[in-house]
């Protein structure tokens, strides 16, 4: 089947139960989408199909319903997006393993919620666990992030 | 280069390295300095100044040995070399370097000390000189205990400094100047005429001088990043998804592995059958290795799909089956035939006790087995070939995974290259390298392939080797409104000695790491003891983020604040009463102060708790609110204050005590490892939790700087989280807990 993924078209041909996250990660070569649990209890896989940030390990790559952002279609280091430009001017990450759910998933919540309350962020990315504690600055870049979403 | 000229410059590189290891710096100096690992790798044009700085015609590398576990080891070990050697950080790579015994680690060596003779008398300094010297010649390169920034300080800014002396002696040739009209600034020579030579272009001049070796370090009133928040190096890749971790290794013609081991850790391979597994497609292949099976497939999917597959009928391991049986020999362990240490014995507290019978206040305390599961499940690529061995690995102990794989194979040592890899969190996990033996395995039944080995979160977490259990046991009284008497034993295995017996070494004497956190903290009580008893060894254990004081840190704290409110005497004052060491007596003041204390009752359901610890040298306290909701106790906020001498970079300072403090709320809160039929019950996230965001306080930092000695702060935070998250609870709802996790005996929102 074809798979759409950072806004290449790829034909794919894998066993049905395959999550998308191991052909993004070993077939693809999309490493900084990370494996964590395989059972959606920390996030560090999460994707965006059709804007709408989901975990990857959990959706079999031939039941994807549209196209697939992973972390290197949101920016690049060359040009990052707000809300990775917010993450490194917020010097975030310690180990960094869970960053890149952790912005996928508040990408999505600023597309849906440009001017989330703090309850708003701490339910939208309680999914995304870390392990490092870098909570705190999370929840500061995501206030960041919504600033320059704002003035873009 | 003629061959004269590569002789001399080899000549010169070797002085250089007696520069290195610090002849001019007193405190680093010994006598015959290792070898310079770098000289290997060397092409023409090229040197190595010193083992920590490399300055070829095409860039500058700075070598930082000790390994990025997320706490910004890399960034701090370059910020060091940068301050004297006149770079800016975006003007250099980074660089692990090879395992080498020029890159031990003294600080850890000295901390070693401890184990083997109690006290801080003259007895432990020579056993200090003892250890540390044994440790340079196991070549003790670990990453560990807090010490990357006490052990590098004023190593790597020495070893900048002889470069850019060295550096400046190359130009002063190269143009005729005298040396002392010459400066550099930002990678650079700056000649009088206001023109400039960069550190990359005098590469090849570097032969010609002798390396400068007089040096003295800098001021702190000329410090330019020290002390300064610093941009980290890796914050674009990893807000990116371009760095890569060792997960990620990618190799041409690499095949995916995972394993599965005997449920009942360390036991051995049962029989099995491999039918049901081969009907999947991209399976390759199954083998046996230490403990289990390896699978080999066509991607990691596969391989976990294969792994799933396979029927093995599983021997018993050697772990106690049910927890009963370990909290059993733990409550057994409280006896002189199993007395570890008594490293505090002040006053007479059976007296004291005995002349208040009938009012002596008593509690037994527990901490479970902690996994240390960081959000990188451990992984290895390992390629044997037929007389070399090539690793890729996040490793905190290098020299021994060299040391192990060359054991496995055969393979002289000098012919297995190691990459170290950037690792995904660690909290000591990469403290053991089982997973590389079990991809070395693997490799060496495929030789000439390279082999990825992942685990599968649920065997990461359940063949982990946890955090220590522990229990303690407190009696003591008080009078007239203050505490009198506190006589503390702890119980646990020797973590110390379960971790270095895996590595085959032994470690003779009492464990200081079964009282640590608790013997030496700076109070002055009448009648005061603190004994150590040695558990027999349970389920395999091993240093998990401040090891000992983990645990230690809550049966302190918690029995102490037992007797202050038995006296009737407020937490933080009777501390602060008690307390015999300025240096701690500023980390108290300065959360009372923070916090704005007026005790640990505001009112209107809110509670506070002040705990204090002592770990790692360094004095931490912190105060922790919490409030009753509706749907369960949340904590509010917490203000944390730590003395580490010098805060070489605010930011990551704060990261890390914030972090540490997380840490330490989060496992308090919900997480504990139990076995049943000796095997580990907890396989994944779900029934692991910790702390998620929405349960984070808002967290306040202060590093203070009083102390002569710098410090490392990635452990200290977190033993008094859980004893201040408990008092607040306390406070907040009168329920004493003296059992880790609390969730089993209160709800959090």
């Amino acid at each position: 089947m074809k798979l759409t993924v950072d806004g290449t078209v790829h034909d794919i041909d894998v066993a049905e139960d395959m999550p998308l996250l191991w052909v993004l990660r070993d077939l693809l070569g999309k490493t900084g989408v990370k494996y964590g649990c395989g059972i959606a209890q920390c996030g560090a896989c999460t994707v965006h199909i059709d804007g709408e940030a989901v975990r990857s390990c959990q959706v079999p790559a031939l039941d994807v319903w549209g196209a697939v952002t992973t972390i290197h279609g949101l920016g690049t280091p060359e040009s990052p997006h707000p809300v990775q430009q917010a993450w490194i001017e917020t010097q975030v990450a310690q180990c960094g393993y869970c960053q890149s759910g952790q912005i996928m998933q508040a990408a999505a919540l600023l597309s849906e919620m440009p001017d989330p309350s703090d309850d708003e962020i701490d339910k939208a990315l309680s999914g995304n666990l870390c392990r490092c504690g870098t909570y705190p600055r999370i929840r500061a870049a995501v206030r960041v992030a919504a600033a320059k979403l704002k003035g873009a | 280069m003629s061959r004269a000229g590569k002789i001399a410059r080899r000549s010169f590189l070797v002085g250089a390295v007696a520069a290195a290891g610090g002849v001019a710096f007193g405190v680093w100096r010994y006598r015959t300095p290792y070898a310079n690992p770098l000289l290997a790798g060397l092409n023409d044009g090229e040197a190595a100044l010193t083992p920590y700085v490399l300055i070829r015609p095409d860039g500058i590398t700075l070598i930082t040995p000790r390994a990025d576990k997320g706490q910004g080891a890399y960034q701090v070990q370059a910020m060091l070399l940068a301050e004297e050697l006149d770079v800016t950080l975006d003007q250099v790579s980074v660089d692990p370097g090879p395992p080498d015994v020029a890159y031990w680690n003294r600080a850890l060596a000295e901390e070693t000390a401890a184990f083997l003779v109690p006290g801080d008398g003259l007895g432990r300094d020579a056993a200090e000189t003892v250890v540390s010297a044994a440790s340079k010649f196991l070549g003790l390169q670990i990453t560990g205990g807090s010490t990357t920034t006490p052990d590098g300080f004023d190593k790597l800014r020495a070893a900048g400094a002889s470069a850019r002396e060295t550096l400046k002696a190359a130009a002063a040739r190269a143009t005729g100047h005298a040396t002392d009209t010459l400066s550099t600034k930002d990678g650079a020579v700056l000649l009088p005429d206001g023109s400039t030579l960069a550190y990359t272009d005098l590469a090849a001049q570097l032969t010609e001088v002798e390396p400068v070796t007089e040096v003295a370090l800098r001021q702190p009133s000329e410090w330019r990043l020290i002390g300064h928040a610093t941009p980290r190096l890796d914050m674009v890749a990893k807000s990116t998804g371009t760095q890569g971790y060792g997960i990620d290794v990618e190799l041409p013609g690499m095949v995916h592995a995972t394993v599965v081991l005997n449920p009942a850790q360390i036991g051995a391979l049962g029989s099995y059958d491999t039918g049901e597994a081969f009907k999947i497609s991209g399976v390759q292949s199954v083998v046996e290795i230490t403990g289990g099976l390896g699978v080999v497939a066509d991607t990691t999917w596969t391989a976990f799909k294969g792994a799933r597959a396979l029927a093995v009928s599983w021997p018993d391991g050697p772990v106690p089956p049910e927890m009963d049986d370990h909290w059993q020999a733990l409550s057994d362990s409280f006896n002189d035939d199993a007395l570890d240490s008594r490293k505090r014995d002040d006053g007479d507290v059976d007296a004291a006790i005995a002349a208040r019978a009938g009012d002596v206040i008593e509690a037994e305390y527990r901490a479970p087995y902690l996994a240390h599961a960081p959000l990188e499940p451990v992984n290895a690529t390992v390629r044997v070939d037929e007389d070399s061995v090539e690793i890729w690995t996040g490793t905190q102990i290098p020299r021994f995974v060299l040391a192990n794989v060359a054991r496995i194979t055969g393979v002289a040592e000098e012919n297995i290259t190691l990459h170290v890899q950037m690792i995904g969190g660690s909290f000591g996990h990469r403290l053991e390298d089982t997973v590389v033996r079990h991809a070395t395995e693997i490799a060496m039944q495929m030789k000439g392939i390279p082999i990825k080995l992942t685990y599968s979160r649920e065997e990461d977490m359940t063949h982990d080797f946890p955090r220590q259990i522990a229990m303690g046991r407190m009696r003591g009284t008080v009078r007239d409104g203050r505490v009198e008497a506190f006589d503390l034993g702890i119980a646990m295995p020797s973590v110390i000695l379960s971790q270095m017996a895996r590595q085959g070494q032994s470690v003779p004497g009492p464990d200081s790491q079964i009282v640590a956190g608790a013997f030496e903290q700076p109070f002055a009580l009448p009648h005061h003891r603190v004994t150590g008893y040695r558990a027999p060894p349970l389920a395999p254990i091993s240093s998990w983020r401040s090891v000992g004081a983990s645990t230690n840190g809550f049966f302190y704290n918690a029995g102490l604040d037992e007797l202050i409110h038995a006296a009737g005497a407020d937490p933080l004052e009777e501390r602060l009463r008690l307390c015999n060491d300025p240096l701690a007596r500023a980390v108290l003041e300065a959360v009372g102060e923070m916090s704005d204390w007026t005790g640990p009752d505001p009112g209107d359901g809110v509670g506070r708790g002040v705990a204090f610890t002592k770990s790692f040298g360094v004095p931490c306290a912190e105060v922790v609110e919490v409030e009753t909701t509706d749907s369960g106790l949340r904590i509010r906020r917490a203000w944390v204050a730590a003395e580490v001498g010098t805060v070489v970079d605010p930011l990551n300072f704060e990261n890390q005590v914030a972090g540490g403090v997380i840490f330490g709320l989060g496992h308090a809160m919900n997480c504990e490892i139990t076995y049943a039929d000796g095997r580990a019950e907890q396989q994944n996230f779900d029934s692991f939790q910790a702390m998620r965001l929405y349960q984070t306080p808002r967290i306040e930092v202060r590093g203070l700087e009083n102390g002569d000695r710098v410090r490392g702060v990635g452990e200290p935070p977190v033993p008094p989280a859980a004893p201040a998250l408990a008092a607040a609870i306390f406070a907040a709802t009168g329920t004493r807990l003296r059992e880790m996790p609390f969730s089993k005996f209160v709800d959090f929102a």
